[in-house]
């Protein structure tokens, strides 16, 4: 019976925590609710990517309606990746989370803040499951609404302006879609995303459905982060709760850049949209501007968290480089880079909380000295660091040989070259960290502060071994990546 | 609000009729227009014209702010414990009709306990917003 | 074809962009909302509008009705007008503490105070 449920109870599961959280009231239990919820969750979803691998796609109705009447949840390849990267992510996260909220939230606020992360889990592993467009819409905003809480909840008062912008443009973006979706439920008749595929492959090209793919791509691009649309990016992961900043700097994008797949690659890509439009040409300019902008303005933050946050958005820019190449390797850099990034950008923002724990949230300067002091933090930070450049070894250096790879397929010599020189500016703000965690004597805050607990440097330091293991072996990660790809491009014409 | 002598009878008298009112558009949900969307938002009506007529204090002696939170999530959970119940029952998630012996039992029952989780969340969150808003005071520098 | 034959797209379409003009225009963060609130409602419109059926009825099946109304875009609607009320109560509520913490709801007043800050 639970094997025959897992789809179902993917997303139920979180949801049921959540008002438990809410119920139960006492910060404590809500964290051990929290927590033995996300770990079930994370194994049912390792249960369903076995499964996928072994007997191909799942397709799980609700109430007993048969599709494409009725709400299909339809795992693929390509949405079990992303339910393991969501969901390992999110458990490996709470047992780090409970000094680091204790530390930055007000203690009657704890099981709230735990019922929101249920609720933003829950959102995003509904967007990737499900296989409805509108269910899609219902699911991102659930997860956007607990975004918006889990940002506002910072110490700083400017999280609560990072996190109404967030709100505006998030909701801007939201609308988009589901602009995009009416147009397409006016042209199809259909809500579900497979039978959508296959009416409009049939269907002679009418305006409307170019008007939907636009809508759709400006909304989730608007979700993703996509430059010029990054700009409520920075200030939130800046001024969010260092547990917020981790899980969403690993998750929330990425489920994002997942619809962006869905969307251009299954259900657009048998019409004859794609091509009457050069979607993929824009996207590519777009990401590179973001690649080499973003990067640039990393290397003069002065506030780490904020530097990080921009260099998010430059790795966004990697992702959406190789979903734009639209070939076998390009496609796989893409997706694998939505694994390499979270687990990097995830322990980064991990052991800038430990930081934060002890001294609050750091400047440039008051990292000084901080190998010295906290050398476990220090170490992994450049561990993650590295993993950003894209040294040989770590995680980073798998996502950009494929981008490298399909460029040159390309014959694009020059986009090539683009991401090496990229790569020197990630290695221009990192070095900056390096050299003042390591060459400086410890500034006067840290000079009392010792070395992070442990219950919260292991979790960090899981995703900081994460990020040196599918750097040396990539097959379990480079390899589900490539047939997701496969299965993907199988899909279009 | 101690004089109006006339506004606080009619709201004591009126009350109990929009409770009423809500549960007949709560129940009949499956007949006709109605269900617990709508059911909610009437049951939360009412207490917010006691609030309004008779102070937000004393509601909150009435309906306790913890009394409201716990309506939010126990709707909530309602909602899913239907959809498990039938997954126990040997169904899918949200399957009704195999919560009772017969297929149209089963729905009956399935849409009637769901639309009463629905009520009590949106009547629980109503309220919540309405205690949040109407309960902070106002800062100093705003009166000016 | 005559163009008031689109007149519901037309009318839904104005709103849209009257709404993100309002919130890309104004300051206040209360206005900011109000515009996003009516650019959220336009979009209830292009659902709705092209599935009433000129002398369709509601879809319950009683004798001698024929024609029907899709209600499937109702119900999303439905929806929809519910996330969209949790966001305009969330984004006030953000204002609300944008207040107590800034004491002004002005976006530059808020701009201002920061660059100071720092």
């Amino acid at each position: 019976m639970i094997e025959s449920n897992l789809p179902a109870l993917q997303v139920v599961l979180p949801l049921v925590a959540a008002p438990l959280c809410v119920l139960l009231r006492r910060g404590s239990l809500a964290w051990l609710v929290t927590w033995s919820a996300t770990w079930a969750t994370a194994a049912i979803s390792i249960a369903i990517l076995l499964r996928v691998l072994d007997a191909g796609t799942i397709s799980y109705t609700f109430g007993g309606w048969e599709p494409p009447w009725g709400i299909e949840y339809r795992v693929d390849i390509v949405n079990a990746f992303v339910l393991v990267l969501v969901s390992v992510i999110g458990a490996i996260i709470v047992p780090y989370a409970r000094r680091s909220v204790g530390a930055e939230i007000r203690s009657e606020q704890h099981y709230l803040f735990w019922a929101a992360y249920l609720l933003c889990l829950t959102g995003l592993l509904g967007v990737a499951i499900t296989g409805d467009a509108f269910n899609v819409f219902v699911f991102l905003e659930i997860s956007s609404l607990a975004t918006y809480i889990l940002i506002a909840c910072g110490q700083d008062r400017r999280a609560l302006v990072a996190s109404y912008q967030y709100l505006i443009m998030g909701t801007i973006g939201a609308t988009f879609i589901v602009i995009g979706i009416g147009l397409l439920y006016l042209m199809t008749g259909t809500l579900n995303l497979a039978d959508m595929a296959q009416r409009l492959s049939t269907m002679p090209l009418h305006r409307p459905q170019l008007a939907a793919l636009a809508f759709l791509t400006v909304g989730i691009s608007l979700k993703l982060a996509l430059f010029p649309l990054h700009l409520w990016l920075p200030n939130a992961y800046a001024y969010a709760p260092s547990v917020s900043t981790a899980f969403l700097s690993a998750t929330a994008t990425k489920v994002a850049v997942y619809l962006l797949l869905r969307f251009s690659y299954s259900v657009f890509g048998q019409s004859h949209v794609i091509e009457n439009i050069s979607v993929e040409a824009v996207i590519l300019a777009l990401s590179v501007a973001a690649i080499f902008t973003a990067s640039l303005v990393a290397i003069f933050q002065d506030d780490v968290k904020r530097m990080f946050a921009y260099s998010s958005v430059a790795q966004i820019g990697y992702i959406t480089l190789g979903i734009s190449l639209a070939n076998q390797n390009g496609l796989t850099g893409g997706i694998v880079h939505m694994f390499n990034h979270a687990v990097a950008k995830g322990a980064i923002f991990m052991l800038l909380g430990c930081v934060a724990l002890q001294i609050g949230q750091p400047l440039m300067a008051q990292m000084a000295g901080l190998a010295k002091r906290m050398p476990m933090t220090a170490a992994g930070l450049v561990v993650g660091g590295l993993s950003l450049i894209g040294v040989p070894g770590t995680v980073g250096f798998i996502s950009k040989w494929y981008l490298v790879v399909a460029a040159i397929e390309k014959g694009w010599w020059w986009l090539a070259a683009l991401v090496l020189i990229s790569s020197m500016l990630a290695a221009i703000y990192v070095w900056r960290l390096i050299e003042v965690c390591y060459f400086r004597e410890p500034s006067p805050e840290l000079e009392a502060a010792g070395e992070a607990p442990l219950s919260m440097l292991i979790p960090a330091w899981v995703l900081v071994i994460g990020c040196i293991y599918f750097g040396l072996d990539a097959t379990m990660t480079a390899g589900t990546a490539a047939s997701a790809a496969q299965s993907l491009l199988e899909a279009t014409r | 609000m101690r004089g109006y002598l006339v506004l606080r009878v009619i709201a004591k008298l009126l009350i109990p009729f929009i409770l009423v009112f809500g549960l007949y558009v709560q129940f009949h949900g499956d007949f006709g227009p109605g269900g617990g969307f709508q059911a909610g938002v009437i049951v939360a009506a009412a207490i917010i014209f006691h609030a309004l007529i008779y102070g937000l204090p004393r509601t909150r002696l009435v309906v306790p702010e913890w009394v409201v939170e716990t309506l939010v999530a126990a709707g909530l959970l309602l909602y899913i414990a239907v959809g498990i119940a039938s997954m126990l029952m040997g169904g899918g998630f949200l399957d009704y009709s195999v919560l009772m012996h017969d297929p149209v039992h089963g729905q009956h029952r399935g849409i009637l306990l769901v639309e009463l989780g629905v009520g009590i969340s949106v009547a629980g969150v109503m309220l919540m917003i309405f205690y949040m808003f109407a309960g902070r005071s106002r800062t100093p520098d705003s009166e000016k | 074809m005559n163009a008031l034959d689109l007149i519901n797209y037309w009318i839904a379409m104005m709103l849209l962009v009257t709404g993100l003009y309002i919130v890309i225009a104004r300051g206040n963060l209360v206005k900011k909302l109000v515009g996003l609130s009516i650019f959220q409602t336009s979009v209830y419109l292009i659902y709705i509008s092209p599935s009433k059926i000129i002398g369709g009825t509601a879809p319950i099946i009683a004798p001698g009705v024929e024609l029907y109304s899709n209600p499937l875009p109702h119900v999303l609607i439905l929806t929809a007008i519910v996330v969209g009320v949790a966001t305009i109560a969330l984004g006030l509520a953000l204002v609300v503490r944008i207040h107590e913490a800034y004491g002004t709801i002005e976006e530059d007043e808020i701009h201002a105070q920061d660059q100071d800050g720092e």
